[in-house]
């Protein structure tokens, strides 16, 4: 082979690497894409069923219900105007408490959202931004604190 | 008084800074000797004030001056001392001055370090880096004051946020922000490179020691912010593809690119260009990643409260520096030439699959990270993207680019003659699936399809890189530290695939509730609550668990995991309880007493994931040994008349 002929052959050995990873980019990030629904979202349109995606909201005030000597938690999530069902089994975040933001990983189960992850938090006054969004849209009964991303810590 | 000084002192920093980019790129570019001998003076000048500022903060710190917001914010009386100082850096303020600091504390090195280089040349470079600290420290005197007093003064601080009280935390920050800011010194190498349209071989070999520098801390930071995430923040795991831990990553992967290339620049004088655009995007990502830390746009639980006005500076400052080192780059790169050509299987050859490897990596996670917000620039539904994402690519990239290393390092410069070293190629490969295989099937059982894969790749890469140190050593020649450097960062790299291999495919895990008295079982381990009493610590109390590992039925460690419950902010915080061997990390962690006198607990079998960060601390090694290699002090020496000729030819 000639230098020149060789060069086209590295050129196009390239090529065929660098779109084989754009293949298998785009292949893995479409199935492992996530939509973000809040209440609201999911009493206008259920996503397709076993679709995973994540719920965001606050956990409302005394809607916590602990299975006592497991793991088993459920609550509801709200955002003021719908609420959703929870049913959760693991370990909670540190900072998972009502009338809190909260972030779910998970599916839709006959009404219920079975989440297999709650988003941890590292600050009390830190919000998901997608939950603070939420909920500007609903604002919050003037007696709850008005969210809002982040603070002056 | 004295907080006022430091704000004082930051801002004759800011006008000293100016100076600095002014005098010394203009000065450079009139060739005028009186503006280009501003500059020392100012970099010694800003290193001083900024250190002052920085010290008043510690001061602030250290005695409790409350009237002080950020110092308010983050201490208490109760913290203890270590800690008091370790939250100078804890928040968003504190993080900033030291990125300023380390900045100053990189450009007086570069000051002093620069005197045998041509002065236009080092008067540029100390001009870009400049420019720099120019708008970092004006981002920080107009946004995020730290010395900004309240009053009335609070009879006691907030506290330090729990989970950054811990020792790691105190050098976690510092080290990933020498990296980060030590990009910073590569890039303006590679602007003044591109001003003085001049890059040869001699450049890079100026430029190579900073950058593995930078790029040693940036993986020694990162290495022990996955340390700290896997004790601190309880839930076991050392890499969560999360976007903080992301954008500490890219500028990893990219610099990895950019030392290689640079390896090629000074040893034949190729890849010119492309080894500017990877100092340019290197440094670009670094930004980019305090861009993404400080300014709260992504959800990550590495998010602690942030502020999006912050974030449009740094977006703005962001594309100023990336949109001109661009532009610079899009006027100058043309002039330059990389004469030299190289077979298809020459090292060359090898350092280019690498650079493409390690790119498309970094864009991938790129991809990945940002796509949350390219969905939200679009007003979709939200999006973000899981970790499978990461875990399904990353292998993809990272194990040809195993095997390219394997055989790359035989290869010579300029003609591949790998035919000389097949043989060195087959017996690695050989002996490595051997032992990989036994390993595999023997030892551990059949697991992910990838398993052995990333075995047997992880110990050929270590056999590999063996070879040619060991062949010097027998037929005595003489043995470089940049020989013994390289040798020891793609060690690291090989035990860094084979461990994560391990870790990946042979991990348990169990959450459960158990009361004191009952037995978690995993695999041919126990974990065995004993009992579970009150503690008390200097600023919190704590459940704490005495919970015996058994392994066959025998005990074999104690572990003592804490649920803390911090008192200034009410907040609980899981201290996981941790027993490392040399091939298996015990890891349990204790949660919320969920009723009936079980608690939840998180059980974890992890093994040779301590050989994780000993893979990230050969990388650092060698990288430290290669710098000290003996010509990056004999050349720069001996060429010093024939470059004060050059420059005196220059400036008539």
């Amino acid at each position: 082979m000639t230098p020149r002929q060789q060069r086209m052959v590295t050129v196009a050995g390239i090529l065929v690497g660098v779109s084989a990873a754009a293949w298998l980019g785009f292949r893995a990030f479409e199935s492992n894409v996530m939509l973000y629904y809040d209440p609201t979202d999911l009493a206008a349109k259920m996503p397709p069923a076993n679709e995973r995606f994540r719920l965001g909201g606050m956990v409302e005030k005394g809607s916590v219900v602990k299975t006592s000597g497991t793991l088993d938690i459920q609550f509801l999530v709200t955002d003021f105007k719908h609420t959703v069902p929870v049913k959760f089994s693991g370990i909670l975040p540190d900072l998972f408490r009502e009338g809190q933001g909260v972030v779910a990983h998970g599916r839709m189960q006959s009404g219920t959202f079975v989440a297999d992850e709650i988003l941890a938090k590292h600050d009390e006054k830190y919000m998901p931004p997608e939950v603070a969004d939420s909920l500007k849209n609903n604002p919050p009964p003037p007696n709850l604190p008005a969210a809002k991303t982040g603070g002056g810590t | 008084m004295i907080p006022e000084l430091g704000h004082f002192a930051l801002i004759l920093a800011l006008v000293l800074a100016g100076a600095q980019a002014f005098f010394g790129i203009f000065g450079a570019a009139r060739g005028d000797a009186r503006w280009q001998s501003v500059v020392r003076p100012a970099v010694a000048g800003q290193f001083v004030l900024v250190s002052t500022a920085i010290g008043v903060l510690m001061y602030a710190f250290v005695t409790f001056d409350f009237s002080v917001l950020y110092v308010a914010s983050n201490s208490n009386s109760a913290l203890p001392t270590f800690y008091r100082v370790a939250a100078l850096w804890g928040a968003h303020e504190g993080s900033l001055l030291l990125w300023a600091w380390i900045l100053a504390a990189w450009t007086l090195a570069v000051a002093f370090a620069s005197r045998n280089l041509p002065p236009s040349f080092a008067s540029r470079v100390m001009g870009v880096l400049g420019f720099v600290s120019f708008g970092f420290l004006l981002f920080t005197v107009a946004t995020s004051n730290p010395f900004e007093r309240i009053f009335p003064i609070p009879a006691d601080g907030r506290d330090l946020n729990p989970v950054l009280q811990d020792p790691a935390l105190a050098i976690h920050p510092p080290l990933l922000y020498m990296g980060y800011v030590g990009m910073s010194v590569a890039f303006a190498f590679a602007c003044a490179a591109m001003l003085e349209g001049k890059l040869d071989q001699a450049w890079a070999r100026w430029t190579r020691p900073w950058t593995t520098m930078a790029w040693a801390f940036l993986g020694v930071g990162i290495a022990l912010g996955s340390w700290w995430a896997y004790y601190e923040l309880g839930w076991g795991g050392y890499w969560f593809w999360d976007p903080v831990e992301n954008a500490s990553f890219m500028p990893w992967l990219v610099a990895t690119a950019l030392i290689h290339s640079l390896a090629a620049t000074e040893k034949r004088g190729v890849f010119k260009s492309w080894t500017l655009l990877l100092a340019i995007l290197a440094f670009s990502l670094s930004l980019l990643g305090t861009f993404l830390v400080r300014s709260g746009v992504l959800t990550s639980v590495h998010s602690f409260a942030a502020d999006p006005t912050r974030g449009l500076f740094i977006l703005a400052f962001l594309v100023i520096v990336i949109g001109g080192a661009l532009a610079l780059y899009a006027w100058r790169a043309p002039m330059l030439k990389s004469p030299a050509g190289f077979e298809g299987t020459a090292r060359e050859a090898f350092l280019l699959y690498n650079n493409i490897f390690l790119v498309v990596a970094a864009a991938m996670v790129l991809i990945g990270t940002l796509a949350p917000l390219i969905a939200d620039a679009l007003g979709t539904t939200p999006l973000s993207v899981g970790a499978p994402y990461f875990d399904n690519l990353f292998p993809m990239l990272m194990l040809p680019l195993g095997a390219l290393v394997a055989i790359g390092i035989h290869a010579a410069w300029k003609r591949g003659q790998l035919g000389n070293n097949r043989a060195r190629v087959l017996v690695g490969l050989g002996v490595s699936l051997l032992i990989g295989l036994a390993l595999v099937y023997g030892v551990y059982g059949a697991s992910k399809p990838l398993t052995p894969i990333g075995i047997v790749l992880g110990i050929w890469i270590i056999l590999s890189s063996l070879f040619d140190p060991v062949d010097r050593l027998r037929r005595k020649l003489s043995l470089p530290r940049a020989i013994i450097g390289m040798t020891l960062a793609h060690i690291g790299l090989g035990v860094g695939v084979l461990a994560i291999s391990l870790v990946e495919s042979y991990s348990v895990e169990r959450d459960a509730a158990i009361a004191p008295g009952e037995t978690l079982a995993l695999g041919r381990y126990a974990y065995r609550f004993e009992s579970i009493s009150e503690v008390e610590g200097p600023n919190y109390d704590a459940a704490r668990a005495v919970v015996t590992v058994l392994r066959d039925g025998e005990p074999v460690t104690t572990l003592h995991p804490e649920q803390r419950n911090y008192w200034v902010q009410r907040s609980t915080l899981t201290e996981a309880g941790i027993e490392r061997s040399w091939n298996m990390d015990m890891f349990l962690a204790l949660s919320k007493n969920v009723g009936g006198g079980r608690w939840s607990v998180r059980a974890q079998l992890r093994p040779f994931l301590g050989w994780v960060w000993l893979s990230a601390a050969l990388m650092a090694l060698g990288a430290l040994v290669a710098v000290t290699d003996r010509r990056y002090r004999l050349r720069s020496a001996a060429n010093e008349p024939a470059l004060a000729q050059g420059s005196a030819a220059e400036a008539t």
